[in-house]
């Protein structure tokens, strides 16, 4: 239970780090990280959740985190591509708005 | 190993994650970011391994780490070349995100661990009942039997958004090449000369143990996506008559061949995915192989980024032998 | 205590110090050359002896010899890799470190 609870909590932290660099950082690639980031502390949580009572852990999170995982990487592809489309098409990687904000 | 030592690991392993994660999203070069983004996610098939997660494990290490890896420098390339280096964080914006996690950190932890207290508390979950029912499933491995049998619309839905991103990523842009010439060296083309037939076996490995073991289609279609990936880095290329039509078939081949075995229930008067009993194995097996080719080109075709151009992934090389010109 | 357990920990003792100084070198080594040699002692022969250690452990022959074809396969790459990395990094035009910077 102790473990399951370390991991629960490593989890947690994990999506919330996640969440700061992704409001606190433009840059698009640092963005798509910290959704990365987030995405793995959920899965941390599936996990240490599936794994809580003792003997063999339950099966079911443990498929819906591979699923996960797989969902993960077609998301961080896309955002990827439309990145490097910005990047491309207006010669910055983050998004417009923080420029103006800035100036 | 002794109960203490165990602990030391059990609070080590997620300190160094959280570690690499904050050193990750703060460091000020992206290239070091991405760099420890592949560390954490190796890191963290480890931490899978010891919750015994060994499918997800294996899945993180091949797609967390490899394939997402791979796409990030690619991309981090990309986006510098067109970007220049130069970063745009901004200031104003950290505090109000500091301030806005901070409440949600005490929110979620609270929330979490009051639902925690209130899930049943049957020892393995729904795992007795997978197991009861196991032996209907037609694999003997109770993640391989969630994934494809149990649960099998989740899969079928995963699949489908997997080549819902090839599809995107293609209509985005036109592959670009990333490198201004292949990997030529000679060294490279004696280690592809083994590996390539390596990954292949081991592809078909991993695969055919999904069945009774840890492992199976999405982490075998990783280790085929590899192979492709290091074949076309070293200069390999699709040839032009294959890179239409038949490149799309293959492309979608495995989402359809799923869809199709999903109604072969209705047809039959079961439900959707229901698999007429005694054709279990044959059917998931042929759904397997056809989704581990698929989902390897797919994961192939994000990380080239764009749809193909021609027969080429590079310009043509100005001389044969661009290799003896630079030595 | 099993001899085959007291073996197993000498070998898994023995491969720490490598992957220790492999690590320093990476961090301290001043250029990419260094650190890559620095590198590659940690991947064969440390890991190499973790292989061994645990290979002893396995319950049959067949879990050993995968065991041991992972280290060839890492070796295989690690040399590869290096050899890549260093390549490029030359053509780049990093001189490497001559020792009086």
């Amino acid at each position: 239970m102790s473990v399951s609870l370390v991991y629960t909590a490593a989890g947690i932290i994990l999506f919330l780090l996640g969440t700061y660099g992704l409001v606190a950082y433009a840059h698009l690639l640092r963005k798509i990280l910290a959704a990365n980031i987030m995405g793995s502390g959920v899965f941390m949580v599936f996990i240490a959740v599936a794994g809580r009572t003792p003997g063999a852990p339950d099966p079911v999170p443990h498929a819906m985190v591979l699923t996960g995982i797989v969902v993960t990487v077609a998301f961080t592809s896309v955002a990827l591509a439309l990145a490097v489309r910005i990047a491309r098409t207006s010669n910055r990687a983050h998004l417009p708005g923080r420029d103006e904000e800035q100036r | 190993m002794t109960p203490g030592l165990l602990l030391l690991f059990d609070l080590l392993l997620p300190a160094v994650l959280l570690w690499l994660a904050w050193r990750s999203l703060t460091s000020s070069d992206l290239f070091r970011a991405v760099i420890l983004f592949i560390a954490f996610s190796l890191l963290l098939a480890l931490a899978w391994v010891r919750m015994e997660a060994p499918d997800v494990a294996l899945a993180e290490a091949a797609i967390g780490a490899g394939v997402t890896g791979a796409l990030l420098l690619v991309a981090l390339a990309r986006i510098e070349s067109a970007a220049g280096r130069r970063l745009s964080p901004s200031a104003r914006w950290r505090s109000a995100a500091l301030v806005l996690t901070g409440t949600a950190l005490l929110a979620a932890a609270a929330g979490l661990l009051w639902s925690l207290r209130l899930l049943p508390t049957m020892p393995g979950g729904l795992g007795p009942l997978v197991d009861r029912h196991l032996a209907e499933s037609g694999v003997d491995h109770p993640v391989t039997a969630v994934l494809l049998n149990f649960r099998g619309y989740d899969t079928l839905l995963e699949v489908g958004v997997l080549l819902l991103a090839a599809i995107a990523i293609w209509c985005l842009d036109e592959a670009v090449p990333f490198l201004q010439q292949p990997l030529e060296s000679q060294l490279l083309t004696g280690f592809n000369r083994m590996m390539l037939p390596i990954l292949l076996l081991s592809s078909g490995y991993l695969l055919w143990l999904g069945s009774h073991a840890p492992g199976g289609a999405f982490q075998a279609a990783s280790l085929l996506a590899a192979g492709m990936l290091l074949a076309l880095f070293s200069g390999a290329s699709l040839p032009a008559q294959w890179s239409g039509l038949p490149l799309r078939l293959l492309l979608v081949l495995g989402f359809f061949a799923f869809l199709a075995a999903a109604i072969i229930g209705p047809l039959t008067g079961r439900a959707l995915l229901h698999y007429p009993p005694a054709w279990e194995k044959p059917l998931i097996l042929l759904v397997e192989w056809l989704l581990t080719l698929s989902i390897a080109l797919i994961l192939t075709a994000a990380v080239i980024g764009g749809r193909p151009t021609g027969s080429r992934l590079y310009p043509p090389p100005s001389s044969p032998s661009a290799e003896g010109r630079r030595q | 205590m099993d001899p085959r357990d007291i073996l197993s920990i000498v070998f898994l003792l023995a491969a720490a110090p490598f992957f220790l100084a492999g690590t320093i070198g990476l961090l301290r080594f001043p250029d990419v050359f260094c650190r890559l040699h620095a590198l590659t002692k940690a991947d064969n022969l440390g890991l190499g002896l973790i292989v061994i250690g645990l290979a002893l452990q396995a319950d049959t022959w067949l879990q050993s010899a995968r065991l041991l074809l992972i280290w060839l396969l890492v070796m295989l790459s690690g040399a590869t890799v290096a050899h890549l990395i260093a390549r490029t990094a030359l053509r780049a035009g990093r001189k490497p470190w001559s020792g009086r910077s």
